[in-house]
């Protein structure tokens, strides 16, 4: 067993302690919006928060997440709408297939929380996402239009 | 070389899927377009037609049957419809047909395939007419109502107006009597130059869900009492399972059932995904290995290297006496290229969630041939048309890999050994990895002969290697030749070569290794363009020509595909002074009916380390449906393109793939990528695609540029097995 608090809600999941959190959250918790890729924490189509920072959780065991505040992208938006970036996201039609996506607006929001105002540079930098339908001019734009919201 | 002569042709799999899909076991239902008797969406709205529905507010759902990938055709179809049906886009939503549906209707949908950059191309007359029939049928049931003619009854918006009387009503409001008509003889499609909604990049239909986590892959599915499954295929493709040691996992946490697959595979479902992986791992499993056990990298590329040469060889493309011309040539260049296997790594892994029971099968997985997928149920399942149906979801990528159904055969399989159980069948990334549909391999020799003033008297193309057709549509060989090797290379068609050379020779010495092939986004013009455009750069430079101008000489008959080069060349200011340190390239193809090109500055550092400062690219496709759509297949082209040269590369030893995960099979990250600064200009008077022909140019233009700035001429792919990487 493994008591979890995503998106702000305690989960007690049947799941051993090794189990990656991707598929705690994906299989145990019903939350399928965090996608699988790899499964080596190379693609980052897994990317949640953990405590506010982004990781990889197909590299994180449900023993490390337990404790921490997990937010999955089903727990981004608030009562107030979409997140803003989730919102940059729509206003620039960001997706393609959008199987990435998740994990590239996770990554993303965290690293405006650290970063308000990043450069292409720290965009170069901090986003390292994998998106094999290559709509990565979409999604720098929509990192300033977010920044600048 | 017996072994590399072995594909695993399932030609019972072709057999039963022609059939199912010539329209031999469509059903009794017969409703035509249209036609008197009122068909009713699930939700119970009237069909004004098989494409559209509308509800009584006024919704129109608009039926798209080719699947959406990621590339925006479900939202251009959409739009080649509204354009006609003169509806409200606000109010425009869409659904899929079924397969099975399709089969029931005599294909009233047509083609589902969505491949080969066809899904706007090949659809957009019929879908365009179904639009226009369903707003005559609207505006005369109106008419109908108001007891006066139609043809003094105009619609738009999704309001149609009698300007005499100053009546007006919605299509909400009169498509149940519209849904009563009989469909018009005579449907006539608006000129283009009226369009208001074809040509604006509208925003895609299918983006709420994917920034919210809310979209549903088929990766995703949960189905009640559902169990998942793990599975491993041999290795070695032409191998077989030999034994399994189930006792070992036994024990195992969540473990229901092993299941042996098709003779070659074995899948273990457990409770969770997680579980069943868990326990795939831990099964000891003995493979039979076959006759490909020994095959690697270097015995193919030998095998191929001796097809440059020698063995026979089916022609392509003729004009003059090549051989003559280049044995009389005062000068002559000779080069060798090659181009490797490339994994098509969507990211959303293989899967397919099937529910048998004795006499039904269901399948809901990601595919890019609905009707493809459905006859491989009917085929695994042993069940007829009327029993079996296919559940389309968005993919998570497919650029061809999508179009086989090898992972919903398994699927099916697996549930017929738990029959009323739903079971969900997802690949693991190792498992999609070493058993992929492969971009074929190929080597190219290329000599080109020059008379005493440098004109380019002969050019001579012998490609060996893998051809595609031969395992997956042995039924589209022409006596033995497999046309779409020469994609780009061809005389005449949809993929012509651009340049007119005196005495040309281009021809294929097929030589098929056991590796799968696939259709890989682009599919043969990724390393035809670059077999060509890169020696026309080496030609151009042994008669110290300019690489524009040199191609500008021999493509006065191909007015159309100098106009894409000269629309980059201007763009990207070849001619005029680059930037410190920045050198260019370019490259030109007409493929899937387009013709583009694509220009790049780069610089090298170190001679090894290129950092990519522009890109430039135009297309002419005919016809732009959706320009911001049009704009993102090109970029996309790019970065898969650009992935694969720098990154990609699958290679073969002890008969299997080596590559397992992105960590081997890398991918470009946002930071190597810069922006492309698309150019569309579009000529009218024919319909290309967009999703695959700009990939071609990527590599070349690259490169080409690469050549500029340090005299090195690369002719293998992946540049990563020669160190060179971005910056």
């Amino acid at each position: 067993m493994a008591n979890l608090t995503i998106n702000g809600k305690p989960y007690s999941l049947d799941v051993e302690p090794d189990t990656p959190l991707l598929w705690a959250i994906r299989e145990n918790a019903g939350l399928t919006g965090t996608k699988y890729g790899c499964g080596i924490a190379q693609c980052g189509a897994c990317t949640v928060h953990l405590d506010g920072t982004a990781v990889r959780s197909c590299g994180v065991t449900v023993s490390e997440a337990a404790g921490k505040q997990i937010t999955t992208i089903e727990g981004l938006a608030s009562d107030n709408g979409l997140h803003k970036v989730q919102q940059a996201w729509l206003e620039n039609d960001v997706p393609q297939c959008g199987y990435c996506q998740s994990g590239m607006i996770m990554a993303v929001a965290a690293l405006l929380k650290d970063n308000p105002k990043p450069s292409d540079q720290d965009i170069n930098d901090a986003i390292t996402n994998i998106c094999r339908c290559g709509t990565f001019a979409q999604v720098r734009e929509a990192i300033h239009a977010a920044a600048n919201a | 070389m017996n072994q590399h002569v072995t594909p695993r042709l399932n030609r019972r799999s072709f057999v039963i899927g022609t059939a199912a899909l010539g329209g031999g076991l469509a059903l009794g239902l017969d409703l035509p377009f249209g036609g008197p008797q009122v068909v009713r969406a699930a939700d119970g709205s009237p069909e004004v037609n098989a494409w559209v529905v509308i509800r009584p507010d006024d919704t129109v759902v608009i039926r798209i049957a080719r699947s959406e990938m990621g590339q925006g055709s479900l939202t251009g179809l959409a739009q080649l419809v509204a354009e006609e049906l003169a509806c409200d886009w606000s109010k425009v939503t869409t659904e899929y047909p079924t397969p099975g549906q399709n089969v029931a209707r005599k294909r009233v949908w047509g083609d589902f395939s969505t491949g080969g950059s066809r899904g706007i191309r090949a659809s957009q007359d019929y879908v365009r007419k179904g639009g226009a029939a369903a707003r005559m049928m609207l505006i005369q049931a109106a008419a109908d109502e108001w007891k006066v003619p139609a043809a003094e009854c105009t619609a738009a918006n999704s309001v149609i107006t009698h300007k005499a009387s100053g009546k007006t009503t919605t299509y909400g409001k009169v498509a149940e009597a519209a849904a009563k008509l009989s469909p018009p003889a005579d449907v006539k499609l608006k000129d283009p130059k009226d369009w208001t909604l074809i040509g604006k990049g509208v925003k895609r239909l299918d983006t709420a869900d994917k920034v919210t986590g809310a979209m549903i892959y088929g990766a995703d599915i949960k189905l009640p009492g559902m169990l998942n499954a793990a599975i491993k295929d041999c290795p070695v493709t032409g191998g077989k399972l030999k034994s399994y040691d189930e006792a070992k996992i036994a024990g195992m946490k969540g473990v229901k059932k092993v299941v042996a697959v098709d003779g070659t595979a074995v899948a273990v479902v457990a409770d969770t995904w997680w579980h069943a992986k868990t326990a795939l791992d831990a099964l000891p499993i003995v493979w039979d290995e076959g006759p490909n056990a020994k095959v690697s990298s270097a015995s193919i590329g030998k095998w191929l290297a001796e097809g440059l040469d020698s063995g026979p060889a089916f022609v392509g493309n003729e004009n003059g006496d090549a051989k003559a011309a280049l044995a009389g040539a005062v000068k002559k260049v000779e080069a060798v290229y090659n181009y490797p296997y490339q994994n098509h790594a969507t990211m959303e892994p293989m899967n397919a969630t099937a529910l048998y029971t004795a006499d039904r099968c269901e399948v809901w997985c990601g595919t890019q041939n609905g009707e493809a997928a459905f006859a491989a149920v009917l085929e695994a399942s042993g069940l007829p048309a009327d029993k079996c149906e296919v559940h389309k979801l968005i993919l998570g990528g497919g650029f061809g890999r999508r179009g086989q159904t090898d992972y919903v055969r398994q699927a099916v399989q697996i549930a017929k050994a738990m029959p009323g159980t739903p079971v969900k069948l997802l690949w693991s990334r190792e498992e999609d990895m070493t058993h992929g549909r492969y971009h074929p391999i190929t080597q190219c020799k290329l000599t080109g002969g020059f008379d005493a003033d440098n004109n380019l008297t002969a050019l001579h193309m012998r490609i060996s290697g893998q051809s595609i057709l031969f395992s997956l549509r042995p039924d589209a060989l022409v006596n033995g030749k497999d046309p779409a090797t020469f994609q780009g290379l061809a005389p005449s068609g949809e993929a012509t070569i651009g340049y007119s050379v005196p005495n040309l020779l281009i021809e294929h010495a097929m030589r098929n290794p056991h590796i799968n092939p696939g259709f890989w986004r682009g599919v043969n013009v990724n390393q035809n363009a670059i077999y060509l455009e890169c020696f026309m750069d080496e030609l151009a430079n042994a008669v110290g020509q300019d690489p524009l101008e040199f191609r500008r000489k021999l493509m006065a008959k191909n007015p159309k595909h100098l106009a894409v080069l000269d629309a980059v060349a201007e763009k990207i200011g070849w001619g005029t002074p680059a930037p410190e340190g920045v050198h260019r390239g370019l490259a030109q193809l007409h493929g899937y009916g387009s013709y583009v090109a694509g220009a790049a500055e780069i610089s090298v550092i170190d001679g090894s380390k290129i950092k990519i400062h522009r890109i430039v690219a135009s297309t002419d496709p005919g016809y732009v449906v959706n320009p911001a759509q049009v704009e993102r297949q090109i970029a996309g082209s790019f970065v898969y393109g650009l992935s694969a040269l720098f990154y990609g590369g699958c290679t073969v030893k002890d008969g299997r793939i080596e590559q397992t995960n992105f960590d081997s099979y890398n991918s470009m990250r946002i930071a190597e990528m810069p922006k492309v600064e698309a150019i569309m200009v579009p000529s009218g008077g024919f319909w290309g695609g967009v999703g695959e022909p700009t990939i071609g140019v990527a590599a070349p233009a690259v490169l080409n540029a690469f050549f500029a700035a340090t005299g090195k001429r690369i002719r293998s792919v992946p540049l990563r097995d020669q160190n060179i990487t971005f910056a």
